[in-house]
């Protein structure tokens, strides 16, 4: 088989060269957790909650227990001899592995079955029979403000990450974060704005759907333990895992090959934990595998509600905003918190306002819980102010790209933490979305029942901030290069892209490098690869250990005394006398931050700010009220690509998938907070026929010059502006505001019906 | 309850004891080691477990494996060689996670069985029944019309 072409191309970083590992991926051959087989497996199958709050008054698993084939049924009770107190998260300690004493969503793991036959699991599974003392649940953001259905009694702090110490431990609320952010006196600057303009705007909660379901399995025995799961955070799964078992780090490995998916899925813990503790108790391998069902019932996009208030002087500047948005958390922590206080930097968008007031509320409801799905709550936010901006500018009768440029957040200037933006090219990514769309163009507004509009949108983002990571490069005797690093290729590329960049350093093809997947035992410290920090942290660290590599092979070559084009080999053979030895460089990368003040207010909120803009056409049936989009145009700030085409693929597949949470998809649940389309037959996601004929997408030319080689992270950028262009095309098209998401048909007609 | 069924799989004779209720993905996996075909919705919706059988793309996790007696079956690990398309996935760089991959690769080979110069609309009709979350149908296209055009050539 035709594989690792040698190339002779330098430098390797900007060279689109496919993925290093696409002949795996194509003849079916890539190694995922899902194929993944042991010696004596049994596979759990969960009994899960069927109200939305209660407590467990029975659980019978006789019937479940006595299935032939049946190795055990396991419950809380059980879990406790293995973990006393077995609660985990990664801002609070708020979700058991499995229920106890009480449930807080329908869908809640309760009990699990295990057996050496998936069918047997799941038959016994059926025979399970709990019964709950129903307690009053609440489902609304707005509602968990003042409900008296309260979802936890007390709230307790993880206090793991640097950036969530700041958490309280309370009790009696449903509020799990509040952040507040004071910038001026927007209250003052509002009264004395020329005008006023408030809106509210809603999204919905959906579900990452990655294709390879949630998957966790684990080997162990008396003093070890080994986890192989689709994660996304390795060190943190080891990190947490020792703690719940009292464990020191080093008796806990964790293994991470491919994803198939990943979209913010698959952080911190989800299934490892269980099949951790239930290894553990039976002394088997235990592999948990969801279905796409199930995932629906483990971590989902928060849905929220955005109230934002702009006060606008006489020559349209932008002097005042206010900015209220409301978390739905659902029953567990996840890591809304984060969520909450890392886009409420950001919340009133990237445009220069002197007074600025923010309140951000994670909140917990007796939902399935939500975590971050590509853009740690950025597409919230960007749905709303920009939607918000496209509703000023016509009100004032001014274009809306000359409404932005008028207001746009500039290099140099602070933002409304008081953080400067640097290397932020907003400008840029305006000027650009307005040339590809030709926006002085005469536009065809179709005719008839077809009637055609456009709209676009920008936001930006301050990646997560302070996060570690570290990275080893070992050159072997014969001079090939192996990279070690915890960063998790779920199809992002970062496999290739560390490899561009240790070989551009060390001056080697990158497909002649070879890049170690997670293996805590091997791998060092991560944070974990989300928010689109990986290639800027985790690229950096590589950049470090490569360069700390070269570093020492110098030093060898001039302590043997060796002329400077001396072929490493040769330094190898000339030290050990064969070909032997290795030379391990090593990195660490972690960036400098200051914690927000009381007011909400740091001079250092994040290492890079990501910038993304969207630019939609789209044609509207009046008759049936589906919008059908036909051009896309997606523009962003990366900085300089480590890899142009895997970053263009980036972009394109991040504005389709929000293409999706645009147009139609949707949890919908029943009054009982029973979720009634868990399954791809009823919850639609973006297949061939939704993709817009014409997409573009595009990098604008950029530096980021505190990342490796001027790049910076790219993962979520695509999904800013896509919602709100659509909807101002929308409104640009037949005249009528949706607030609320999706824009799908229903909506849409329902508006212009009352438009009439 | 388990019986034994005889069939062709990518080429070779083969027989597996099968249950009744198995369906053609868990055969694959557990009696042959294939991982190519995998369930992923669990409903015949997404593609990830695509199989030939006599020619025709079924759905696998669907199927059931006692069906597949006496038939002809191809799975992605078919052939020692990568062929036309999924030299051109790789050129066009056609996906990301890799998961739905093999599902894409076997519906282009039947899609250019049929249609050697499908156009746009024919591309999205055909494959319309597969879904990548990752999105990358644009470079499916390209990837399509890329095999297509390295097929004529040959």
């Amino acid at each position: 088989m035709k594989r690792a072409l040698s190339s002779a191309e330098t430098p390797q970083v900007g060279r689109s060269l496919p993925r290093l590992e696409s002949w795996l991926k194509v003849t079916g051959r890539a190694e995922y957790v899902h194929n993944l087989r042991l010696p004596g497996m049994l596979y759990g199958r969960i009994f899960r909650s069927s109200v939305a709050h209660g407590r467990i008054r029975r659980l019978d698993v006789s019937a479940a227990q006595a299935v032939g084939g049946v190795h055990r049924v396991v419950s809380a009770a059980d879990l406790k001899e293995i973990v006393p107190d077995p609660y985990y998260g990664p801002a609070f300690h708020d979700q058991p592995v499995l229920a106890v004493d009480k449930v807080r969503y329908v869908g809640e793991p309760v009990a699990v079955v295990l057996a050496a036959d998936p069918h047997v699991a799941e038959e016994a599974a059926h025979l399970i029979v709990a019964e709950y003392e129903e307690l009053p649940a609440v489902y609304d953001e707005l509602e968990a403000m003042t409900s008296k259905a309260i979802v936890h009694d007390a709230l307790k702090p993880a206090g793991t990450f640097p950036d969530l110490k700041h958490l309280k431990g309370r009790s009696g609320t449903n509020v799990a974060l509040d952040f507040h952010l004071r910038r001026g006196d927007a209250a003052q600057a509002l009264a004395a704005a020329e005008r006023v303009f408030e809106h509210r705007f809603r999204t919905q909660q959906v579900m990452h759907t990655p294709l390879e379901p949630l998957v966790s399995v684990a080997e162990s025995t008396d003093s070890s333990l080994t986890i192989h799961t689709a994660s996304q955070s390795p060190s943190f799964v080891r990190i947490e895992v020792a703690r719940l078992l009292g464990w020191p780090e080093n008796r806990i490995r964790v293994r991470v090959p491919f994803l198939g998916g990943g979209f913010g899925a698959k952080l911190y813990i989800k299934l490892e934990a269980l099949v951790a503790v239930l290894s553990l108790l039976t002394r088997r391998a235990v592999k948990i595998s969801l279905t796409m069902e199930e995932q629906f019932f483990t971590i989902t996009k928060h849905a929220s509600s955005f109230r934002i208030k702009s006060g606008v002087t006489r020559d349209g500047r932008i002097s005042a905003r206010e900015c209220e948005v409301w978390w739905n958390g659902g029953a567990y922590a996840d890591i809304g918190p984060r969520v909450t206080q890392k886009s409420g930097f950001t919340a009133a968008g990237p445009y220069d306002i002197e007074h600025v007031a923010i309140d951000s509320y994670a909140l917990y409801t007796n939902l399935p819980p939500a975590g971050a799905l590509r853009g740690f709550g950025i597409p919230q936010l960007v749905w709303a102010y920009e939607c918000h901006t496209d509703m000023m500018a016509r009100e004032l009768g001014i274009d809306p790209i000359e409404f932005r440029r008028r207001n746009l957040l500039r290099d140099g200037r602070p933002q409304a933490t008081g953080t400067l933006m640097r290397d932020a090219a907003i400008e840029k990514v305006l000027d650009r979305l307005a040339v590809l769309l030709e926006w002085n163009r005469p536009f065809d507004r179709g005719t008839g029942v077809l009637r055609r509009g456009r709209g676009i949108a920008i936001g930006f983002k301050a990646c997560v901030s302070p996060t570690t990571s570290l990275a080893a490069v070992n050159v072997n005797g014969d001079g090939s290069c192996i990279v070690y690093c915890s960063t998790v290729d779920m199809g992002q590329g970062s496999d290739t892209a560390m490899a561009q960049i240790a070989g551009e350093v060390l001056n080697t093809p990158a497909e002649a490098v070879r890049v170690v997947h997670s293996d805590t035992d091997v791998t060092p410290y991560d944070m974990a690869t989300l928010g689109s920090r990986s290639l800027f942290h985790m690229g950096n660290a590589v950049k470090l250990a490569a360069e700390d590599a070269l570093k020492k092979l110098n030093q060898l070559k001039s302590e043997l005394q060796m002329p400077p084009d001396a072929a490493i080999p040769e330094i190898f053979k000339k030290k050990y006398g064969m070909q032997a030895g290795n030379v391990v460089g090593t990195g660490s990368y972690v960036p400098s931050y200051k914690s927000p003040d009381a007011n909400g207010l740091t001079d250092n909120a994040t290492p890079f700010w990501m910038v993304g803009g969207s630019g939609a056409e789209i044609e509207v049936d009046t008759e049936t009220g589906r919008v059908r989009v036909a051009r896309l145009v997606n523009v962003a700030d990366v900085g300089t690509p480590i890899n142009p085409k895997i970053v263009e693929t980036q972009l394109s597949g991040a504005a389709i998938m929000q293409l999706g949470f645009t147009l139609f998809e949707k949890m919908l649940f029943d009054e009982h907070g029973q979720l009634r389309n868990a399954s791809l037959a009823e919850y639609r996601i973006p297949g061939f026929l939704d993709v817009p004929e014409e997409i573009i997408n595009e990098a604008v030319s950029a530096e980021q010059r505190s990342g490796p080689f001027g790049a910076k992270g790219v993962g979520e950028t695509g999904t800013f502006g896509v919602s709100p262009a659509i909807a101002n095309a929308l409104h640009d098209a037949v005249g009528v505001r949706l607030t609320s998401l999706p824009l799908n048909p229903e909506a849409v007609f329902m508006k212009l019906q009352e438009q009439k | 309850m388990r019986r034994e069924i005889r069939f062709r799989l990518n080429g070779e004779a083969v027989s597996a004891q099968v249950a009744p209720h198995e369906n053609l993905v868990e055969v694959l996996q557990e009696n042959f080691g294939l991982y190519g075909a995998r369930e992923s919705c669990g409903q015949g919706l997404c593609g990830c477990c695509t199989v030939l059988v006599n020619g025709r793309a079924v759905s696998g996790c669907l199927y059931l494996a006692s069906l597949i007696e006496g038939a002809e079956v191809l799975t992605v690990e078919n052939g020692s060689e990568p062929d036309a398309v999924q030299q051109a996935f790789v050129d066009a760089g056609a996906f990301q996670c890799g998961f739905c991959t093999p599902g894409f690769v076997l519906m282009t080979r039947q899609l250019l069985e049929e249609h050697p110069e499908p156009d746009d609309d024919t591309i999205r009709h055909y494959l319309s029944g597969n879904l990548c979350r990752c999105a990358a149908y644009p470079q499916i296209i390209e990837a399509v019309k890329l095999a297509a055009r390295k097929m004529r050539q040959t």
